[in-house]
């Protein structure tokens, strides 16, 4: 008797009266839905404010549909760059002892903390008509800044560090032994890579993958800095949405716009799943034991 | 057991082949990528004399735009990490319907590309927005004055708080407070002296990452500023401008300023970070 009293008490005390629970729930809630589902929500809703005629019109435009492939071409350069980047990055940071190993790993991250508008700006000192190379460039034609590749560059930039970031302490966790255990046993480094490594952190490398994309396709500030806003050329969607926000073509920039926040949704489901697969990873790497043997790799 | 322990460590990690390649692709990357280019930016800040540099960082516009700048990135800081806390709170210890939609949701701003939280949040906003037309009336005004930058900048840094919060809160041990509530302490007690002092320190990590991104920011606040000079122009709007009137050297001078401020940012991250990791690992 005196027990179960003593457990109320305790539990009483690691947790909040019913009130509480609720105001707090309620608070959360509400700031969720002020900051986050009204501004997702008018997305949609200005974007089929003319009905669904207006709305497919705007996205039948050509300007739109340059803007749709240019933005589909910068991720498809930038996001496979940057992952063999990441694999690479990790396998030598995370399987290796070697001096200035943190500092490697700090520069990884190095681009997240600079402004995107910083992260175009450089790309013009070294490639614009005033830049390092510009004059250069210009003697043989080549152009980079107001054109396609400054795009492709600077998506790249700030979109570096994702993969990586996501590879580099999974991998850690992880260890060498599985790895070693191949090696022995006489499998090549790319066999061992592909077989043994590339199945233990496929979730990570997905969810990298899957936030450096939504990131690339919705750059602006970078983008911006070095694109020379050409319609039909040089506008990646984001920048389209800006034009058309800018003409007060409002109808026409939600349109553009919901594709982008379509993209982000999808990009939400598939990280929550990732998510998950991706934490059983990094627990099971940790709670697996040193000596854990191979068969019960095949296991998880 | 462990084949290569201790000593022989070192001669283990030779076994996996492919370090030379691995890393000599990651440097020649990291180079061409980010290094090279951001040198690019001291460079060209070393053909302004002394005088030019602090002039063209410390004229008045500019001033303006610093303060604006770091005084609204820091209220959205300070915004999320009261929110940020509550949310974490409400998403780890209590069960209600929707939560792993609210969970999901959180990473919103991760995955919205700004321009597109930019004009939605200044649509939801504006005097004739579904928001702005009721707060009209009372005279509040949020969109395109400083109002809408702190604003935009709560959306952007909300996730930052709540992800590095959650997860010290999951990992927090339940029989301290346990043990707090049997040595007679009342529920606020155990959360001001037990529970606040083990998650501070990821609650200052998400202020900082917060505010960093904030300063940078500027797809999501440009469209809801209002970018009136003196009044509600960012600092990496200056950098634009500069920019547009071909003024290189001005707006390379106060990008090395933004540049050094990231710096200094980044390496506070990395030692709040690394007292984190200490205070867990004193925990377990």
């Amino acid at each position: 008797m005196s027990q179960s009293t003593q457990t109320r008490r305790i539990e009483a005390g690691t947790t909040e009266p019913a009130w509480v629970r609720y105001t707090l729930i309620t608070v959360s809630v509400g700031f969720i839905v002020l900051f986050l589902v009204l501004p997702l929500a008018t997305v949609f809703t200005e974007a089929l404010r003319k009905g669904g005629e207006a709305y497919l019109a705007a996205l039948q435009e050509p300007d739109a549909w340059a803007a749709i492939r240019l933005t589909l071409l910068t991720a498809a350069i930038a996001v496979p760059l940057n992952l063999v980047f990441g694999i690479a990055a990790a396998w030598a940071i995370a399987k290796y002892e070697f001096r200035g190993k943190a500092f490697l790993t700090t520069l990884v991250d190095l681009p997240f903390s600079v402004s995107p508008v910083v992260a175009g700006l450089i790309y013009v000192l070294i490639f614009g008509a005033q830049g390092w190379l510009g004059p250069w460039l210009q003697a043989h034609d080549i152009q980079i800044i107001f054109a396609v590749p400054g795009i492709v560059l600077a998506t790249i930039f700030v979109t570096f560090p994702f993969i990586a970031r996501e590879l580099i302490p999974l991998m850690q966790a992880q260890g060498n032994d599985e790895e070693q255990a191949a090696i022995v046993l006489g499998a090549t480094g790319w066999q061992t890579f592909w077989h043994v490594t590339l199945p233990n952190i496929k979730w990570g490398l997905i969810y990298g993958v899957i936030l450096c994309n939504a990131r690339a396709m919705g750059e602006f500030g970078a983008v911006s800095v070095v694109s020379g806003h050409i319609r039909g050329q040089t506008n990646t969607m984001p920048l389209h949405v800006e034009i058309l926000y800018n003409e007060y073509q409002s109808v026409a920039a939600f349109a553009v716009a919901s594709l982008l926040a379509l993209l982000a949704l999808v990009t939400l489901v598939i990280k929550t799943v990732a998510q998950w697969r991706h934490a059983n990873e990094v627990k099971a790497a940790e709670s697996a034991a040193p000596e854990r043997v191979s068969f019960e790799a095949s296991f998880v | 057991m462990r084949l290569f322990s201790g000593s022989s460590g070192r001669r283990a990690h030779r076994v996996l082949p492919g370090f030379g390649i691995t890393l000599g692709f990651t440097l020649a990357y990291l180079s061409l990528i980010v290094l090279i280019p951001l040198s690019a930016l001291l460079f060209k800040t070393f053909s302004l004399s002394w005088d030019q540099f602090m002039q063209a960082v410390t004229s008045p516009r500019v001033m303006a735009s610093y303060r604006l700048t770091f005084g609204a990135s820091f209220m959205a800081a300070a915004v999320n990490v009261v929110f940020g806390l509550l949310i974490a709170w409400v998403l780890v210890r209590y069960d209600f319907v929707g939560k792993t939609l609210i969970d999901a949701l959180i990473d919103l701003p991760f995955a919205l590309p700004t321009a597109v939280a930019g004009i939605s949040l200044t649509a939801l906003l504006a005097s004739n927005g579904w928001l702005g037309q009721y707060l009209e009336p009372w005279g509040i005004q949020l969109a395109f004055n400083p109002n809408g930058v702190v604003i935009a900048l709560i959306f952007i840094g909300l996730p930052f708080v709540v992800r590095t919060v959650q997860p010290v809160l999951e990992d927090a041990e339940k029989e301290l407070e346990e043990a707090a509530t049997c040595l007679g302490a009342t529920r606020w007690q155990t959360f001001a002296r037990v529970i606040f002092p083990s998650i501070a320190p990821a609650l200052l990590t998400g202020f900082a990452m917060a505010f960093a991104r904030a300063i940078g920011e500027y797809g999501s606040v440009i469209f809801i500023a209002g970018n009136m000079p003196m009044v509600s122009e960012i600092t990496p709007l200056i950098i634009i401008s500069k920019l547009e009137q071909y003024d290189y050297a001005g707006a390379t001078a106060v990008a090395v300023v933004m540049l050094g401020i990231s710096f200094a940012l980044l390496l506070l991250i990395n030692a709040l970070q690394a007292w984190q990791r200490r205070l867990a690992g004193a925990v377990a």
